[in-house]
């Protein structure tokens, strides 16, 4: 069937923020989803609240609405756009929850307005655990055991039938969020309650457990036609016990028989069927008991997600843009197979490679959080490896999630000792039992200290197959060590052996004493390097001319050196908290203007996820690891003109002094001016030359020092380890006795970095400068000024574009600021400065030469597209010629960024921001005042602002100042009660404010937490004082977080909303597209 | 490292690969060199006496992960001549395995080749066709071993059916505790008598067309269509099998007979391509031929689309068809015929495999035409 003649405009819907569990996989399937649209010739509107995508960017969409993601704000844009259809499946959970809410509200009916890509039956069979038993049950398949719940009382009686283990699973929400694994009694209340309050419907799953069975997965797709086909099939290492986003998986399958794999087969087709998803794809996953291959249905989702867009780069099988044609109403015969050009999309993928995901983690920015992973998802990002062999792959996407490692261990001379005590064995053991962000490493050290594969298996549920594979590597390393090895003494088919099963060139100078140059010399002139094969659907079944490629050490090259300009664009690998979709945007960006100046573009990136890993954004795609090595390999086959490392946030800079040493042609900034503005003593003396203040500061190497400099400067100060991004391992020392613990500790954490102190400036207001530079000239992008203030990671705090609260003096003194020091650096290309006003004195705080985590931002608010303008800079172009103004205050909207947190995964983590970055996305509010853009970016980033009730306020004694009071009366202007704890009260009361007493968790009870769990609290204002929150505020922070009562933890956020708050009260939301916005200016690209 | 023994592979067009030779070392492979796209089903293909006379390249590259077990045979040995692969597992993973694909190559005397670029070859194969190889881990003069290709039989002329058929006929029992056997699309109601030919039959037919109620009596690709009719059938199967379709000369002309006694008749792979010579058709040798368990083929009466498992390097000429055949199938990768049926006789046919083993199940509702067919016949 062709084309759906009787829709003609389609909303689609984003999925928000990045959070643990949506991420930029939506980015990716939702540009695909508007692209295919758009080009078929339906108006596409879209709606989604977080700037950073590429989605957004308002050449995707024919109107772009970064409006919060509600089925209020979602009718508004109805009324405006009047589409036939809205395709909800694009944006993960998000979006299914909000199309189910527009149609249980009748919104959809009274606007006539179709769902397309899934049914609202379809998603309430799939998403309804009772339901989908009733379907599995339809379909002759099993699922655990397990009854629903809505109390303790029920619970406890399940709990009988079913024994420990137990699986407790809060319906509705996202990532498995509120669940957990019980052992006991004990436990299975406290989750069970916890499970009851996360869920949305108040309903919890109680199931039997089936930890450490294997775990699948496939992808299937479905046309109206009945046609169905499997896109994938993918192998968890972890067992089932561990949050499929938290463990390292495979595609395809390893360890099923043809008869096991065609059973699920049929299985996920009949779910298919009887779910009714009609148009388009989803997943089901499967586990199977090791013992006897009893196959168990875990869940389906009725939509594309994470391991969709991970099918679709490991496979070369598009899945978003296919299903958006089949939803559309196209059937699977009629698409071509745009790898091979020439086969139809109806068919099941096969691949000659082996597919490796690994996750990334970033506990460590969570202190209190112990790092165990379970049925929630916990971690932040996730890289993917090709390789021949699973060795091989999985060696790669060890070293590309960029955690310091370069392979499964032997990558540090820690490896180098074999010798292991009897206490420190029993140690080990004990951990493989537990599954953590680092077990794939205890593994190896089970395996190097000779704990046998049996026992392996049975203390950590890992598949014997895979764990001989691990052996494997093992042993090649354990042979170089045992026969002392030298470089030399290894000949060259012994060399291209480790190079086959993933060893990094690091690794083997570890394992041989010497350096990864070395290595890369001696493998080189042995003539060992790699080739290029291609990912291409079919397994070379048909010729395919795509260039989207991996590396590999096999003898055939397929890649196709050209005679075309090319400029190479580093990726910035998985995410994680300081580095995501922004900088993806940024390589986006910067593809599409290479693209327009006729350049070959060629991307090297290792994240799945992304846009930037689709092989139609550029010319040709090398899914790599962002290592040294690996970029070099790509650099040495390829010879490109030029090579880009200022789009991919610290993951390209990082690789910028080898590839400059190198000869690598860095194209923009120069190593030079990057390495000027990293390097605090080169980068003082700067200011100094240019009579640009910061703050007085200093480095050391140890605490005798750190105190001295402290001393020197001023308390309180501000300590960080140099190189270190997103504000890891940053704090605020108020006194020498926490300098001094710090410092011990960062030394540990980072043994080669010096130790950077800076004043801290109490109450200074923080801005963010975006420009790009051509050398000669300089054009400011945006100005913004952050909400909090200074001591909250930039990353973390709110900020509003243009400035609130800035004088036009102050306003040029940065903007000649960022031009003295754009010209000083000579930067070419973006540029970042933050900046501090105190005490109407202005200090730079930091000079970054590459694209921030802001320009995404600024170009949504602004409608330049900084990105793309660096883009051209870099290769040529003049700002001259270009024709881009100066960002001015006159702004006729205000817009707001403002970031979210996963605290919601991390129970135990305290909820009060600092200096170190924690949250994981932002979203963005614009409107035509601070007030109605302020209400939008709190309501997108789930703090939905009440407009009556009872506002709890407890501050600090520093806090207690007459700001303080006027932000309560604020409130009681509004119509707000207030309630306070006794020293705040009586604070409040002495300027004529009446605020009832409550009593604070320690005081007795009924206390505040017992208000907050009562409903009876509708905001909190809670100031921590000093380095750390008090364990009583610790506690409000969680009472809030359960209850999602929203938290302001600084005056400055309490005083931004009450605007928005008296905004909500006397006017209706409105919307409005991007292309309303900048209705006169909108720049063509790409 | 490596203590793994050096082997050879040689081609016909004299490109010669080096690897590692496993399983039966002392063996030697000669045959037609093909590959298989199929991700999983290694002890199928190699025990699917289709690929007689063939040596097999697997694309996935790791084979014998999940090792072999006693039930998912498709007859009673290797039938492959020899295996390339990029990696043999040294160990095997799965609750039904009893040994590894190494010991079991052992018991069949299969020598593989492991070590190579497996994507290479396949590429070599595409463009340039299948070819005849040899893989010897005893020889390491390439020259030799290139030459001796060159004179290994073409596939082409020859009839390879002999060698795999059954030695007389017999009734088909089926194995008691057999595993994961997929259950029909419908529960038959009634027994129907077939007469098997076997020209190399798979395991996996017999267990579909048992399922399906029909009780099977197998007869060896030499039985005479008097022998066949003795048994009174109420349906006639034609098995798959290796080798040149034309050169079955013998067969074609059974088959010609038989058709003409208006009992329903079904066809798979060789059967499929006999059926069409022995109704006039001719057929040809594709240049890499189709082998895999992801060809999409669309059936032309209902438009539905199947993914299939397939294995043939011959074809039916769709312009050769006569007027009384009818297609009913094309492959969609490459528009070749893949089904055929007769406009007035209960006869019909199709290249591809709908017993699977391996593949997907998509096409099983053949079985179930066919016993429709019967139930018709049988009025």
């Amino acid at each position: 069937m062709p084309r759906r003649q009787d829709i003609h405009s389609i909303l689609v819907i984003g999925s928000g923020p990045i959070v643990i569990g949506q991420a930029c996989e939506f980015d990716y399937s939702g540009t695909q989803a508007c692209k295919v649209l758009k080009e078929e010739g339906f108006r596409v509107s879209l709606v989604n609240s977080n700037p950073a995508t590429i989605m957004t960017d308002p050449i995707i969409a024919d109107a772009t609405y970064i409006e919060p993601i509600t089925s209020e704000y979602i009718e508004k844009i109805i009324q405006k756009e009047r589409p036939d259809a809205i395709l909800p499946t694009m944006g993960g959970q998000t979006a299914l929850n909000v199309a189910m809410d527009l149609y249980e509200k009748g919104i959809l009916k009274k606007y006539n307005v179709t769902l397309i890509g899934s049914s609202v039956s379809a998603i309430k069979k799939a998403e309804d655990r009772e339901l989908f038993l009733q379907a599995m049950k339809n379909c002759d398949l099993e699922m655990p055991e397990g009854e629903f719940v809505n109390s303790l009382q029920e619970g406890l009686v399940i709990i009988q039938k079913i024994g420990f283990p137990a699986v407790i699973r809060p319906s509705y929400t996202l990532g498995g969020s509120g669940g957990g694994i019980a052992y006991n009694l004990d436990e299975f209340k406290q989750l069970l309650e916890i499970g009851i309050m996360a869920s949305p419907i108040k309903r919890v799953l109680v199931e039997e457990s089936i930890l450490g069975w294997k775990e699948y997965e496939l992808e299937v797709m479905r046309d109206t036609k009945d046609n169905c086909v499997i896109v994938c099939s993918i192998e968890n290492v972890d067992p089932m016990g561990v949050h499929t986003g938290d463990s390292i998986t495979v595609a395809p399958a390893q360890t099923l028989t043809d008869r096991e794999y065609q059973q699920m087969r049929d299985a996920a087709i009949k779910i298919m069927r009887e779910i009714g998803v009609e148009t388009g794809g989803s997943n089901v996953q499967f586990a199977v008991n090791p013992k006897n291959g009893r196959i168990i249905v875990i869940e389906m989702n009725p939509r594309v997600s994470r391991s969709s867009a991970l099918a679709s780069k490991a496979t070369g099988f598009p899945i978003a843009k296919i299903a958006a044609k089949l939803a559309v109403g196209y059937t699977l015969d009629e698409i071509i197979n745009d790898i091979t050009e020439k086969t139809p999309a109806c068919f099941e993928p096969s691949i000659d490679y082996v597919v490796t995901k690994v996750p990334r983690w970033d506990f460590e920015k969570f202190r209190d959080v112990e790092d165990i992973l379970g049925i929630q998802m916990k971690s932040v990002g996730e890289a993917m490896s090709f390789g021949r062999t699973f060795k091989e792959s999985f060696q790669k996407a060890l070293r590309s999630t960029e955690k310091g490692r370069f392979g499964f261990g032997f990558d540090s001379d820690i490896y180098l000792s074999n010798s292991i005590s009897e206490h420190q064995l029993i140690d080990l053991k004990n951990r493989l039992k537990i599954h953590t962000s680092v077990s794939i490493y205890d593994v190896c050290d089970a395996l190097r200290f000779g704990v046998s594969i049996t026992e392996i298996h049975t203390l950590s549920g890992y598949d014997s197959w895979f764990l001989h594979q691990f052996k494997e590597i093992v042993d090649a390393a354990n042979f170089l060590i045992v026969h002392n090895s030298t470089l030399e003494e290894i000949d060259a088919s012994h060399l291209r052996y480790l190079k086959e099963i993933g060893f990094s060139d690091i690794q083997i100078a570890v394992l041989t004493k010497t350096d990864e140059y070395a290595v890369r010399h001696y493998r080189k002139n042995l003539g060992i390097i790699p080739v290029f094969k291609t990912v291409d659907t079919c397994a070379a079944e048909f010729e395919s001319d795509t260039p989207y490629h991996y590396s590999t050490y096999e003898y055939e090259n397929e890649a196709i050196r050209t005679d075309n300009k090319k400029v190479v664009i580093l990726g910035s690998g998985p995410n994680r908290i300081g580095q995501g979709i922004e900088f993806d945007y940024c390589c986006v960006q910067g593809v599409f203007a290479a693209r327009n100046a006729n350049y070959e573009t060629i991307m090297i990136n290792c994240n799945p996820e992304t846009v930037s890993t689709d092989y139609d954004t550029t010319t040709k795609l090398y899914f790599e690891p962002l290592t040294f090595e690996d970029v070099l390999n790509v650099l040495d086959f390829e010879q490109p003109d030029g090579v880009v490392v200022t789009f991919g946030g610290q993951t390209p800079l990082k690789l910028s002094k080898k590839l400059h040493e190198y000869g690598a042609p860095i194209i923009g900034t120069s190593y030079e001016g990057i390495d000027l503005a990293e390097d605090r003593k080169r980068f003082g003396a700067l200011l100094q030359d240019l009579a640009i203040p910061c703050p007085e500061w200093g480095t050391v190497l140890n605490a005798d020092e750190a105190v001295s400099v402290a001393q020197h400067i001023g308390y309180p100060v501000l300590v960080r380890p140099s190189y270190v991004l997103g504000g890891r391992a940053m704090q605020i020392c108020y006194r020498e006795e926490s300098l001094r613990h710090y410092v011990l500790k960062a030394i540990e954490a980072f043994p080669n970095n010096q130790i950077l102190i800076d004043r801290f400036l109490e109450n200074a207001y923080e801005f963010d400068v975006d420009a790009v530079s051509d050398g000669d000239e300089v054009v400011i992008g945006g100005m913004m000024q952050h909400i909090e203030e200074a001591g909250v990671h930039s990353g973390d705090s709110s900020c509003v574009l243009p400035p609130y609260s800035i004088t036009n003096e102050q306003f040029d003194i940065m903007v000649l600021y960022t031009k003295r020091l754009a010209k000083a650096l000579h930067v070419i290309g973006l540029l970042n400065i933050q900046f501090a006003i105190q005490s109407g004195k202005i200090y730079v705080l930091e000079v970054n030469p590459r694209a921030s985590r802001t320009v995404p931002f600024v170009a949504k608010s602004t409608n330049v597209n900084l990105s793309q303008i660096a883009m051209r800079i870099m290769l040529g172009e003049k700002i001259k010629d270009i024709g881009v103004r100066d960002f001015s205050l006159s702004a006729k909207r205000v817009a707001i960024k403002e970031s979210v947190f996963p605290f919601i995964k991390f129970p135990k983590a305290s909820v009060f921001l600092g200096p170190e970055m924690r949250s994981t996305g932002e979203v963005m509010g614009i409107d035509s005042t601070f007030g109605k853009a302020i209400i939008k970016s709190r309501i997108s980033s789930g703090n939905t602002l009440p407009l009556k009730g009872t506002v709890f306020i407890s501050l600090s004694d520093l806090e207690k100042t007459i700001r303080a009071a006027e932000i309560a009366r604020g409130y009681t202007e509004l119509g707000f009660s207030l309630i306070a704890t006794s020293g705040t009260a009586d604070f409040l009361l002495q300027h004529g404010i009446s605020a009832e007493k409550v009593l604070k968790h320690y005081e007795g009870r009924p206390s505040i937490i017992d208000a907050m769990s009562e409903g009876k609290v509708h905001l909190v204002i809670n100031t921590p004082i000093g380095e750390n929150a008090r364990y009583d505020e610790h506690i409000i922070g969680q009472t809030a977080l359960k209850y999602k009562i929203p938290l302001f933890t600084t005056l400055a956020a309490a005083y931004a909303s009450l605007s928005g708050i008296q905004e909500s009260i006397t006017n209706e939301p409105e919307v409005k597209s991007l292309q309303e916005y900048f209705k006169k200016s909108l720049i063509p690209a790409a | 490292m490596h203590k793994k023994p050096r082997a050879i592979l040689a081609l016909e067009n004299g490109l010669t690969f080096s690897g590692y030779g496993f399983g039966h070392l002392d063996s030697e492979a000669e045959g037609e060199v093909v590959f298989n796209t199929a991700l999983t089903g290694y002890q199928e293909i190699m025990s699917d006496p289709s690929y007689k006379g063939q040596i097999m390249t697997f694309t996935y590259p790791h084979i014998g992960n999940y090792g072999i077990n006693p039930y998912d045979f498709e007859s009673d040995a290797f039938q492959t001549e020899g295996i390339i692969v990029k990696e043999c597992s040294a160990i095997y993973s799965n609750w039904r395995a009893t040994e590894s694909l190494q010991n079991a190559m052992e018991r069949f005397n299969i020598i593989g080749i492991e070590g190579i670029d497996t994507r290479s070859l396949v590429r070599v194969l595409r463009n340039e066709g299948v070819m005849r190889g040899i893989i010897s881990a005893k020889v390491s003069d390439t020259n030799q071993l290139v030459e001796r290709a060159q004179h290994i039989p073409s596939m082409e002329g020859l009839d390879l059916t002999l060698g795999v058929t059954c030695s007389a006929p017999y009734q088909y029992q089926p194995v008691q505790d057999d595993q994961l056997i997929q259950k029909p699309l419908s529960t038959p109601t009634k027994t129907y008598k077939v007469a098997a030919i076997d020209y190399g039959i798979k395991r996996n037919i017999l267990r579909r067309l048992h399922s399906y109620g029909c009780q099977i009596t197998v007869f060896p690709a030499t039985a005479s269509a008097q022998e066949i009719l003795a048994i009174n059938p109420d349906g006639i199967f034609l098995s798959n099998g290796p080798g040149d379709p034309a050169a079955a000369k013998h067969a074609i002309a059974t088959i010609s007979e038989l058709v003409k006694k208006g009992i329903p008749t079904f066809g798979i792979c060789l059967g499929h391509q006999l059926l069409g010579l022995a109704f006039g058709a001719k057929t040809y040798k594709l240049t890499f031929g189709h082998r895999g368990a992801n060809h999409p083929v669309k059936n032309l009466l209902t438009n539905a689309i199947e993914i299939s498992s397939q294995n043939h390097g011959f074809a039916i000429d769709v312009s050769s068809l006569p007027s009384h055949l009818q297609a009913t199938h094309i492959n969609l990768n490459d528009n070749t015929l893949s089904g055929i049926c007769h406009k007035e006789l209960p006869v019909f046919s199709v290249q591809y495999h709908p017993e699977a083993a391996p593949g997907p199940h998509d096409s099983d509702y053949l079985f179930k035409q066919f016993t429709s067919m019967m139930d018709i016949y049988l009025g």
